[in-house]
């Protein structure tokens, strides 16, 4: 008798910890969803401050073309600027401060920057064994600056390290940390192909807006914007 | 600076080879065979200049005297702005900073991919403004032929591009008004 409800009982238990579990992660599909409907949409509110911006830089071309499009943004409304770089490259954090110099001449207005660099989960030629160690390293490396910057804007164009900040930032938008939106330029070497960091953010729509620069890229790719060439 | 009657018969003309900061060792063989540097010769360059990278291969250097082309190298500089702007004829690795930086100071350009690279996606923007006839693209067992083949003429200018479409959409998108 007593074993019966024994198995009575643990069965009830077994069906509400389902029961549990089943809830939790339908409220999470739910959350990813509505962050994912809302990410692609244009802001409603019109901005009363600047926005916190983070800026990914990568060598092999990648900062010369995003250098070229801060120029033409206006800078006073994307502030402060993070440019986070990878920690073998140290060319585009030079390059990103003589921009900054630049502005300051040009504007008067005190440094509003900050230069970071982060571990790159791979260097080119390491072996894939040993890259899984040092993948958590950089993904615990790139949390830990997401949550000292808390971006409200990333921009970026395709170096390898702008994959985890876009991941984390969205999710940041899912645990309700920080919203944020997502810009991303894929490089002017793709004219055929997405780089792998493009496809991926393309993909899991983390991009809130996806540019390219070759009209053949945006009729592969018709949620891409095709912007000319920045070069 | 002895030969400076030399020059005032002969202007300088220089071909730049440019590897970045790659390693394209079969790029600067290719431009240090005699058949390379006879033909440059014959096209009426005079001087021949390598950016060698990280490659490990050695040109020969030559002074020019006696019907030959001048040939020297050298591996980094902070900045290769003056010796594009120095050039004739700029023959490049198939890196966008290199092309984009050539194209923008109006010299004849010729692409070398390096075929040695795995993720070998350089050399889609390089067929691409081939296409277009912004450049000449080779790889190194073709450089010889493309070379002889070549007709500067052809080439169209490239005009720079513009980032501010893209500028206007995240204004647009964030909620600011235009400039």
């Amino acid at each position: 008798m007593e074993k019966g409800i024994n198995c009575c009982f643990s069965a009830m238990m077994t069906n509400s910890y389902t029961f549990v579990i089943t809830s939790i992660a339908a409220f999470i599909v739910m959350r990813v969803l509505y962050v994912i409907y809302w990410s692609g949409k244009p802001l409603c509110t019109k901005p009363a401050k600047p926005f916190s911006t983070l800026i990914v830089l990568g060598s092999g071309g990648h900062t010369a073309e995003m250098l070229n499009l801060l120029s033409v943004l206006n800078t006073d409304r994307f502030a402060p600027r993070f440019y986070i770089a990878a920690a073998t490259d140290n060319m585009s954090l030079q390059k990103a401060r003589l921009f900054e110099n630049s502005l300051i001449d040009k504007t008067g207005v005190v440094e509003n920057a900050q230069f970071m660099q982060i571990y790159r989960s791979r260097e080119v030629g390491q072996s894939y064994l040993t890259s899984v160690g040092t993948t958590l390293i950089a993904i615990t490396h790139a949390l830990w600056l997401m949550i000292k910057i808390r971006p409200q804007v990333i921009i970026c164009n395709g170096p390898g390290t702008c994959v985890p900040l876009c991941v984390i930032a969205f999710l940041f938008k899912v645990v309700g940390i920080r919203w944020s939106s997502t810009f991303y330029v894929e490089s002017i070497a793709r004219v055929k192909r997405l780089s792998l960091s493009g496809l991926l953010l393309y993909q899991l729509r983390m991009a809130d807006q996806f540019f390219v620069q070759w009209p053949q890229l945006q009729k592969k790719y018709p949620r891409a914007h095709h912007v000319g060439c920045l070069m | 600076m002895g030969d400076t009657s030399n020059d005032s018969i002969k202007p300088e003309r220089i071909i730049f080879v440019t590897v970045g900061t790659t390693c394209f060792d079969a790029l600067v063989r290719v431009v240090d065979t005699l058949e390379v540097r006879q033909e440059l010769f014959n096209e009426g360059y005079t001087h021949l200049l390598i950016q060698m990278g990280r490659g490990s291969y050695i040109p020969t250097k030559s002074s020019g005297e006696g019907g030959c082309l001048a040939v020297d190298y050298f591996t980094f500089s902070s900045s290769i702005a003056d010796n594009l702007r120095s050039a004739s004829l700029v023959i490049s690795h198939a890196g966008s900073g290199s092309i984009f930086e050539t194209l923008k100071l109006g010299k004849p350009l010729i692409v070398v991919v390096n075929e040695d690279l795995m993720d070998n996606h350089q050399s889609e923007l390089a067929e691409e403004l081939a296409e277009r006839k912004h450049l000449f693209y080779a790889r190194p067992q073709t450089l010889l032929d493309t070379i002889k083949g070549m007709t500067l003429e052809t080439l169209i200018p490239y005009h720079p591009g513009d980032a501010k479409p893209v500028a206007k959409l995240i204004n647009g998108f964030l909620g600011f008004p235009d400039d």
